[in-house]
């Protein structure tokens, strides 16, 4: 009984965490859909979010109270990290991965890179210009979702681990529809199929990407506005390692396919958890890349990947 | 030397001229890169700048390790470092006073070599089934598995020592002198000791290249060229596309693994945070910066990316903010590398890759 409590227990974590993976899972997916690319500066976007939301929230909150509503404080929030990180996704593109689609696939690689650094230490020289160090932040999440949980058969669920797993599954519903209801849904598939055919029958291609971009970089936002609010800790380096989880939860549920990242996300996020409790915390991330690699060596092409015909 | 990067550059007169070996020899470019270290030797500046041209060859030696696995076989590797930490803590858990072993290090260079070409072989398998960007998250994963395992295996039996890594590792000794314990004076003329560690690993960076040069014309080195350009083709050509990918990553983690022994014995200690991923991204923007498949590119590279940090030490804190900011403007602006050329399979991709027809999809 106190194994299956303490497995419920995890799941609970597990399903938050990967809720998040999944998340930043997605717009590594879509971008390597649209362009086969992978954007290595995704987390640092995810990253950028986090520290849009805490801004935001200390404005909000700050002398006077503007703003003392939770539900309106999470949609702001929610709002203006994914608007900050969706311009920035865009930005990028435009500034540095545009102009290097004709070169050779590793090019757009170091440049992503390159951007990652830039996010990354802009953010820590921000924070030493107006912080005086660049030590992790610690974020005033109670302001927003009041501390507590729900105690459902002696399973905790704390009130922003519900928030976060919500609000993500909202977001990745509404971007299924947009993917298989709408225009711009039909053009980027267009895209990722044949993006060439897909220009030769009037497709704005540019345009699709930069959509692309905005998208997938807004969910990496919303993602990291959830991380603030349930780790209630942010730093300027966060980004790295969520990234690579993310990268490995696209992979695992077959990089360019929307509903693969959000199963590996969640898969992964899971396995984390319960590896963290039933093996060792510190051999928690191991654990993941383990299993990646083993999921890799039996089906190449992800979990939900299909395996695509080699034509010459 | 600059005959040769004109040529390059202008390519073959037929693709199909790409493949066959040159009749260029490869003792010329070692020859070169052997007369630059030994005038740097004669010229004797500063202790501060032999310990950056010692880095510059651990770094080239394991960029052109990479290259081959990238340039010349076409599998992205963003694992790279494991094997170099393989080496490195290889050496140091068999040479050191933790566990009370000394091998000496003219045995554990080969032994670390093979150790590292073990992984890479492990690393390879799955390789074998997978493709492209699958085939880079499956060598991340393997970077990571082995920095997870270097910082955790002091628990339940001390092995790696853990987060404090090792220290005290042997010096390497010829003959009774041990390379590296004092400086050696022959009347004016001196070597310290970072001088004879210098030497050391200049005469690997000279092996690995020299090594390099010929693996790429070899047939071997056909092969993996050919594979790069089409596995399909390849194929039915004849080629083991098995034992091309086996072998690709056999050397480069080899090369890296002889370099991580080197680099151990010369720092005397190791520590697992100098093999995270950032160094694989390091020795790939190496690969990349200087030009894909070119062995003076991977070198090129390394010095760069081994000097700007050095440089912009005055910058302290925005050094990082200009070295991401160099490599995206490098990549906008030379996007085939510093000393890159045209390869035939860039020429044949004639339309942007990101154009060419392609049957996965968003679903």
């Amino acid at each position: 009984m106190d194994v299956l409590h303490s497995l419920s227990q995890q799941v609970v974590y597990g399903l938050a965490l990967g809720s998040v993976y999944a998340m930043i899972a997605l717009g590594y997916s879509m971008v390597y859909g649209v362009l086969e690319f992978i954007n290595f500066s995704h987390g640092e976007v995810f990253m950028v979010g986090a520290f849009v939301s805490l801004l935001t929230l200390t404005a909000l909150t700050g002398v006077g109270g503007l703003l003392t509503f939770g539900p309106l404080l999470l949609l702001v929030m929610l709002l203006l990290a994914m608007l900050a990180s969706g311009v920035l996704g865009v930005a990028v593109e435009r500034f540095a991965y545009r102009p290097l689609r004709k070169s050779s696939r590793l090019a757009p690689l170091i440049s992503a890179i390159g951007v990652s650094l830039v996010l990354q230490n802009v953010v820590m020289l921000l924070q030493v210009r107006f912080q005086g160090d660049s030590r992790p932040q610690s974020v005033p999440a109670a302001e927003v979702v009041p501390i507590g949980q729900w105690d459902v058969f002696g399973v905790r669920i704390s009130y922003t681990a519900a928030l976060v797993f919500g609000v993500s599954i909202v977001l990745m519903l509404a971007l299924s529809a947009l993917v298989s209801r709408s225009t711009l849904g039909r053009s980027m598939r267009a895209t990722a199929q044949d993006a060439e055919v897909a220009g030769l029958m009037g497709i704005n291609v540019s345009g699709v990407v930069t959509r692309t971009f905005f998208i997938g970089s807004a969910l990496a936002g919303a993602a990291g506005c959830l991380v603030a609010l349930y780790y209630t800790q942010i730093d300027y380096a966060m980004g790295f390692s969520a990234g690579i989880k993310a990268f490995t939860a696209a992979v695992l549920g077959g990089i360019g396919s929307i509903r693969g990242a959000m199963a590996g996300g969640l898969v992964l996020g899971l396995t984390e958890a319960l590896a963290a409790t039933f093996l060792s915390a510190a051999y928690k991330d191991l654990i993941a890349f383990v299993l990646l690699v083993a999921v890799l060596a039996l089906r190449p092409a992800g979990l939900f990947g299909r395996k695509v015909l080699e034509r010459v | 030397m600059n005959l040769d990067i004109a040529a390059a550059r202008r390519g073959p007169a037929h693709p199909s001229q790409a493949f066959l070996p040159t009749k260029r020899s490869s003792w010329g470019p070692v020859g070169v890169l052997g007369i630059i270290c030994l005038a740097l030797i004669v010229v004797s500046p500063s202790d501060y700048m032999f310990r950056i041209a010692t880095q510059v060859m651990v770094y080239s030696a394991l960029a052109m390790g990479l290259n081959v696995v990238v340039g010349l076989a076409g599998l992205l590797d963003l694992g790279f470092i494991a094997f170099f930490g393989v080496g490195a803590y290889g050496y140091a858990l068999l040479a050191s006073d933790l566990h009370g072993i000394h091998i000496s290090f003219w045995l554990m260079l080969p032994v670390g070599m093979l150790l590292a070409a073990l992984l890479g072989i492990l690393v390879g398998l799955p390789a074998l089934r997978t493709h492209g960007d699958y085939l880079a998250i499956v060598t991340l994963g393997f970077g990571e598995i082995v920095s997870v395992l270097l910082v955790n295996l002091d628990r339940p039996v001390n092995i790696t020592n853990g987060p404090q890594g090792v220290l005290g590792i042997d010096l390497p000794s010829v003959a009774g002198f041990q390379i590296g314990a004092d400086d050696v004076f022959f009347g004016g003329f001196g070597l310290t000791t970072t001088m004879q560690f210098f030497m050391l690993t200049a005469l690997y960076c000279l092996g690995v290249m020299f090594a390099c040069l010929r693996l790429r014309n070899a047939r071997v080195g056909r092969a993996w060229r050919a594979m790069r350009e089409s596995e399909a083709a390849a194929n039915a050509c004849g080629i083991s596309v098995v034992r091309a990918k086996l072998s690709a990553f056999v050397f480069g983690a080899a090369v890296a693994g002889g370099a991580g022994v080197i680099t151990a014995a010369w720092y005397g200690s190791v520590f697992p945070d100098s093999f995270l991923f950032s160094e694989s991204i390091k020795v790939l923007a190496m690969v990349v910066l200087g030009g894909i498949g070119s062995v003076w590119g991977a070198i090129a590279g390394a010095l760069v990316l081994v000097l700007m940090p050095e440089l912009l030490r005055e910058f302290d804190q925005y050094r990082l903010l200009i070295f991401g900011l160099v490599l995206v403007l490098a990549m906008r602006l030379r996007p085939q590398g510093l000393l890159g050329s045209r390869s035939p399979g860039a020429s044949r991709r004639r339309l942007p890759a990101w154009l060419a027809s392609r049957r996965k999809g968003v679903r």
